[in-house]
């Protein structure tokens, strides 16, 4: 196969610890190597950044809520679709791209890979047909947990080996990722219309709290022993005051110890933070609790964070936080779908704007920017803006920009109707750290892939590594003229590769590469429980008979790569 | 202000879409260059001077700038569309989005013109000497946004679902209007002069609808309230007073709720 | 000797019952017999075995009479077809399978068509009210443990989806359903005294083309405002007691069909049937659902969505997609004479649509893609018979909640039959040739 050699770029890679040393990079048949022949193409990266692959930890790409947000908004495609251009599909899509438009995106990004945040176990054939029409990137997809009614039953009679069971199942059955939990146990309760707005709100009938879920599934995490940990979206989102959820969530996490063979160090992710450290009681008095929440995982050091940044654009909001889409359409009276999931989950999706001249959208903006500034540990801490709900994923570059100059930051603080109210609820105003190229590759690369437990395979250049390396048109040698250069840099890669194979070159797609669906698959002790269990509920409460659930033949998988693991 | 006369030499054997029939596209442009303006026949790209003969130069601004369509614009879309200044006459009958998009300038149909014609209209004049088609100076699919300014008038008899989710501006129709006038809108003002048929107001959480002739079948969510003398356009009479639709949602200003207002002529 | 094949999904309508067993003989070749299909579903899968089925494509004359060809004289034509079109419609997708409906875009983007599907005539109006105004919905599942008040608007199940009420809707003991029917309390709209209406706790037989008024009725009495004495010749005190009705239960669905998409108001009636399920949400639990007709039109609107952004009357003319009925669907662009290439499958446009805009379709090219004769084979210049999709080979449906089910294979083609698929795949090479793309 192919070999090339990236020459003289300045390279930033966390794995190595190299903070932008002039280094060649070698691939090789895929893989980083650490020299290739003379017959090796050259790639010439002087005066520019080179990093491993970006690693995308949440977003919602793939789906029924995302497809549905496509559907019912065909204004998000009005007079912005791009034609079919060599090899590249049309794409479309401003906040809710196409699947095409999606993998040309990202990779012209420089991601690698990118985790579909939530699926619904019920239509994971939908999931993973559009992750296969996603090009270039690796996907993985992450079933939800959090109101699944077997795990409801297990954990309500503390059975963790058999919720550890049904989640190995499950994951097999769905090819899906990792545990993913969102708003647990509300939406159960929201099937009929209620929520669960703290840790201890008991949901009807099933009887079991949010604060019992969320142990229950760390512990058959960690029982299990899978890549990643439990990945949580709190309870309470985006209300004033939902901080104090958020704290008594991780705190739930205390005490527990990551056990796994994949180098991950952490047995809770949580989700879009910012959506989660909100203060005040109201929307008048609504305060920045970034400080709080960063106090608190700086100190636990068994918690990952994603950021979940707002970037100031009309976007669509889409999540399993069902509940929590009704409540923003009595708020905006913006259009509503709502998909409930039988014995699973549920699903909203609502368009939102986060308008600069509204001082709420204003302080959400500073706070996701204030919880990756005050993070101590960049290796625990990820961009992302929860696609698309905080903003489309297309803007990590602008973030990055935000979080490199704070004279970019206080341009747009400038910009706010209300910016007297941002600097008074915020701490932004006082923030002037600057991240820097190395710590930006800790945010999106070594240390999301670790949290993934993906170390072995992408996050940084070692040799043995899979050959994801993007070349960026920054010179880290030259001072910032102007931030936008920043922006500009990260938005389209003078060269990406894919598993060693070149797909962009000049900001251009040159090739769909070969990518893959990574899913893990468990090995666990035979559980006839649990296999009864799934026998009667399928054939008593599913619409679907269980043979049926369970098929997933490879023409929704082609290119599958398992992460083994053995939970016997 | 210039004049660009353009006329139809060759008609096309299936439709036109002409997007860049408008000022702005052809300001700035001698007559031989606005020959060479794009312009599809089904997938099939080609240039306006295929199909159209074009005399006189355009202005340097959209402002500057009067175009007179001449010859059977009935299979010619998008006359006019997105233009933001200047004036656009078109001797015949046109096809759909007549100046949909527009925000500013003066369009003066002399024919009919089909359906979506000023699509989320923010601004300027259309005029239409015929009939309009359906979703006259309605929204976008899927966009709550829709005509927030600008004033049509058609002299004409009018199709369904005119002014679809308005925020603003105003529509004048001489003749009847057919089925849903006004669904959803939050704003802005419709005038029919002649008959409505049903679902007139349908879910409008504000906004004004005058009708003059008769309304076939009444909204159960208007709710009668009372009798008034306005004047609308140049006439002085009575009016029964509606206000609703009480099965959709109302704001507030300032502690009073405010609700969408149907006047039928009495 | 026999088979039995067993969860096998029935692909006939948006019910997508998934629990048919089909008897096979031993060498796979021969259908048999079904269980628990409904007699159309049956019939679906027997209908495959008919001796005088037609097994090859056929190409009209010029005397009217139809010639024999070979599938690669099929393939031909059709690329030219589309090679040489100016503006093609591809329409149909609806009773084939995802994969075929792939190939069938990835044709569509070559040729710049523009591509629809029989949500055309159908639930296209629900997808407008959806982008108009959301939608509050749940699989089926939900309504099988949840639901004690149903409400059929405009719809007859007992006719169109035979199996809906047993598996779903009406008589299963769910989760929190354990009394079947006697949880639940059924509401049907309708003006005609149907066979699903006489089921009903109460029968609303609303006025023809007054269901939106009705329906805003609902709207004024869930808030307790005042209303006129009769709406849609229904009166006042029945409206306000079925509003009463769906405000008391604790989950509610509403199915609705034909009966309000396809009459006077059309999207406007979905629109207003969803704002009374938001509304209703204030109160209690409430959803509502599209009957959808063909078992994969839902497909053909998902794929559609997730590749180029809209479900259905998509046109691609112009290098990238563009979306608006009324100008991009299929009846329209027929009626006003702007299309010179129509291709058809999966779908009976034939029979569906109205006959001044089939009888264009008789003046151009023009391709027809089914195992049937029909209507719309009877009109189009080359019939392309292939195989039963669901029967005779697999592949990925999507149900009427937009929930996934992956058909099965139970038989056996006639030999040398191509799928859907397989034609496609042919087709779409031969025009990469034809248009010089890699």
């Amino acid at each position: 196969m192919s070999e090339y050699i990236i020459k003289n770029g300045h390279v930033f890679d966390p794995v190595q610890g190299i903070k932008g040393d002039k280094k060649d990079v070698c691939i090789k048949d895929g893989k980083i190597v650490d020299k290739v022949g003379s017959s090796a193409k050259v790639i010439d990266a002087a005066g520019k950044t080179v990093m491993a692959g970006a690693v995308e930890i949440h977003a919602h790409v793939a789906g029924p809520k995302v497809n549905l947000g496509r559907i019912y908004r065909p204004e998000d495609k009005l007079f912005s679709c791009t034609p079919t251009k060599g090899i590249e599909r049309m794409g479309g899509g401003a906040s809710i791209p196409t699947t095409f438009k999606t993998g040309y995106e990202y990779a012209k990004m420089g991601y690698a890979v990118a985790m579909e945040a939530a699926m619904p176990p019920l239509f994971s054939r939908h999931v993973h047909e559009e992750i296969r029409d996603t090009p270039i990137i690796d996907e993985g997809a992450f079933p939800v947990f959090g109101n699944n009614w077997f795990v409801l039953e297990y954990l309500k009679n503390q059975e963790i080996e058999n919720t550890a069971a049904y989640c190995a199942w499950l994951l097999k059955a769905t090819k899906g990722y990792a545990i993913k939990v969102v708003n647990p146990g509300g939406t159960e309760a929201w099937g009929w219309g209620l929520n669960c707005l703290t840790v201890n709100d008991p949901v009807p009938y099933f009887d079991i709290t949010p604060a019992e879920i969320i142990k229950g599934l760390i512990e058959a995490n960690e029982y299990l022993g899978l890549p990643h940990s439990m990945h949580i979206h709190p309870n309470n989102l985006g209300n004033p005051g939902c901080y104090e959820t958020t704290l008594d969530t991780l705190k739930l996490a205390e005490g527990y110890k990551a056990k796994n063979k994949f180098g991950r160090e952490q047995v809770l992710h949580l989700t879009h933070a910012q959506f989660h450290s909100y203060g005040g009681t109201n929307w008048g008095d609504f305060e920045s609790k970034a400080k709080e929440i960063t106090d608190y995982v700086n100190a636990n050091k068994n918690i990952t964070i994603d950021t979940g940044n707002v970037t100031l654009d009309e976007t669509t909001t889409m999540t399993a936080d069902g509940p929590f889409e009704h409540h923003l359409t009595g708020l905006n009276h913006l259009k509503w779908a709502n998909v409930d999931v039988e014995l699973e989950t549920a699903a909203g999706v609502v368009p939102y704007i986060y308008s600069p001249s509204i001082s709420v959208c204003a302080i959400q903006w500073a706070i996701g920017l204030e919880l990756a500034l005050m993070m101590k540990d960049p290796m625990r801490c990820y961009i992302t803006t929860d696609h698309p709900n905080a903003g489309p994923f297309t803007r990590y570059p602008r973030v990055i920009k935000w979080l490199m100059s704070a004279k970019a930051r206080e341009t747009q603080i400038n910009a706010f109707k209300h910016k007297d109210k941002v600097l008074s609820q915020t701490s932004i105003g006082t923030l002037d750290k600057e991240l820097s190229l190395y710590e930006i590759a800790q945010m999106t690369r070594a240390g999301p892939a670790r949290s993934l437990g993906l170390t072995a395979m992408c996050g940084g250049l070692k040799p043995g590594m899979d050959a994801d390396v993007a070349v960026y048109n920054f010179n880290p040698d030259k001072p910032v003229a102007n931030p936008d250069d920043i922006e500009k840099a990260f938005s389209r890669c003078a060269a990406f590769f894919k598993s060693g194979v070149q797909v962009v070159s000049n900001g251009d797609i040159v090739s769909n590469g070969n990518k893959r669906t990574l899913w893990v698959d468990v090995k666990v002790k035979e559980n006839q429980q649990v296999m009864r269990d799934i026998d009667e509920k399928f054939i008593k409460y599913y619409s679907m008979t269980k043979n049926n659930y369970e098929a997933l033949g490879h023409h929704f998988i082609p290119n599958p790569y398992a992460l083994e693991v053995d939970a016997t | 202000m210039e004049t660009v006369t353009i006329t139809l030499k060759n008609a096309p054997a299936l439709y036109l879409e002409a997007d860049t029939i408008s000022p702005d596209a052809f300001a700035g442009r001698t007559a031989a260059q606005i020959a060479e303006l794009p312009v599809f026949e089904g997938n099939v790209p080609s240039t306006l001077g295929k199909y159209f003969s074009i005399s006189g130069d355009a202005g340097q601004t959209a402002a500057d700038t009067k175009i007179i369509v001449k010859g059977d614009m009935k299979k010619v879309k998008y006359l006019g569309f997105k233009m933001t200044a200047g004036e656009l006459v078109i001797e015949g009958s046109a096809d759909q989005y007549v100046g949909a998009w527009m925000k500013g300038g003066k369009i003066l149909a002399k024919g009919d013109v089909g359906a979506f014609a000023a699509t989320a209209m923010k601004g300027g004049e259309l005029i239409i000497e015929g009939n309009a088609g359906n979703y006259l100076g309605a929204a976008y699919r899927g966009d709550w946004r829709g005509m927030s300014g600008g004033k049509i008038l058609v002299k004409g008899n009018a199709g369904a679902d005119i002014g679809m989710y308005m925020l603003g501006g105003e529509i004048v129709v001489n003749g009847n209007a057919d089925v849903h006038v006004m669904t959803h809108a939050e704003g802005g003002k419709t005038i029919i002069k002649g008959n409505a048929a049903s679902k007139v107001g349908g879910q409008m959480v504000e906004g004004t609808i005058i009708i003059f002739g008769s309304i076939e079948v009444m909204m159960p969510g208007f709710k009668p309230n009372g009798e008034v003398e306005l004047e609308v356009e140049g006439t002085r009479a009575k009016f029964a007073h509606f206000i609703g639709d009480m099965g959709e949602r109302h704001k507030k200003k300032k502690g009073v709720v405010v609700y969408g207002n149907l006047y039928k002529k009495i | 000797m026999t088979k039995t094949v067993t969860d096998v999904i029935c692909p006939f309508c948006g019910t997508l019952c998934d629990d048919v067993e089909v008897v096979v003989s031993d060498d796979g070749k021969q259908l048999l017999e079904v269980y628990n299909a409904c007699v159309i579903g049956t019939e679906k899968f027997l209908h495959s075995q008919a001796k005088d089925r037609v097994t090859r494509p056929r190409m009209r004359q010029d005397d009217g009479t139809w010639k024999e060809v070979s599938y690669d004289d099929a393939v031909e034509y059709t690329a030219q077809m589309l090679a040489k079109a100016k503006k093609p419609m591809m329409f149909g997708w609806s009773s084939t399978n995802c994969e075929a409906q792939s190939v069938g875009n990835e044709i569509a983007e070559i040729s710049k068509a523009c591509c629809d599907n029989t949500a055309a005539t159908c639930h296209g109006t629900s997808l407008i009210a959806v982008q108009d105004i959301g939608l509050p919905s749940c699989t089926l599942g939900e309504v099988k443990n949840r639901a004690d008040r149903v409400i059929f608007w405009g719809c007859n199940p007992a006719h169109a989806h035979p199996r809906h009420m047993s598996r779903y809707s009406i008589f299963p003991r769910g989760f929190f359903t354990g009394k079947g029917q006697m949880s639940r309390k059924l509401i049907v709209v309708d003006p005609r005294i149907t066979d699903t209406a006489k089921m009903a706790d109460v029968h609303l037989q609303v006025e023809q083309g007054r269901d939106y008024e009705l329906l805003d009725a609902l709207r004024v009495a869930f808030k307790g405002e005042w209303l006129p004495d009769v709406v849609a010749g229904i009166p006042a005190e029945k409206i306000r007691e079925a509003a009463d009705m769906m405000k008391s239960g604790r989950f509610g669905i509403i199915f609705f069909g034909m009966g309000v998409t396809q009459s006077l108001s059309k999207n406007h009636n979905i629109d207003e049937a969803i704002a009374v399920t938001k509304d209703l949400n204030e109160y209690t639990k409430f959803s509502i659902m599209p009957m959808r007709g063909h078992y994969n039109v839902t497909g053909s609107g998902e794929v559609f969505a997730w590749q180029f952004g809209f479900p259905y009357s998509v046109d691609l003319t112009r290098g990238f997609a563009r979306y608006n009925p009324g100008d991009t669907s299929t009846v329209d662009l027929l009626l006003r004479g702007e299309l010179d290439a129509m291709f058809t499958i999966g779908s009976d446009p034939g029979a569906h649509f109205p006959i001044s805009a089939i009888k264009p379709i008789a003046k151009i090219p023009s391709v027809c893609v089914d195992p049937h004769l029909t209507p719309t084979t009877g009109v189009s210049k080359l019939h392309v018979p292939v195989a039963f999709n669901g029967v005779e080979v697999g592949g990925n449906c999507y149900r009427m909640d937009n929930v996934p089910i992956d058909c099965r294979k139970v038989v056996e083609p006639p030999e040398g039959m191509l799928t859907d698929e397989q034609f496609l795949i042919k087709v779409r090479d031969r025009l990469k040739q034809l248009k010089g793309v890699a």
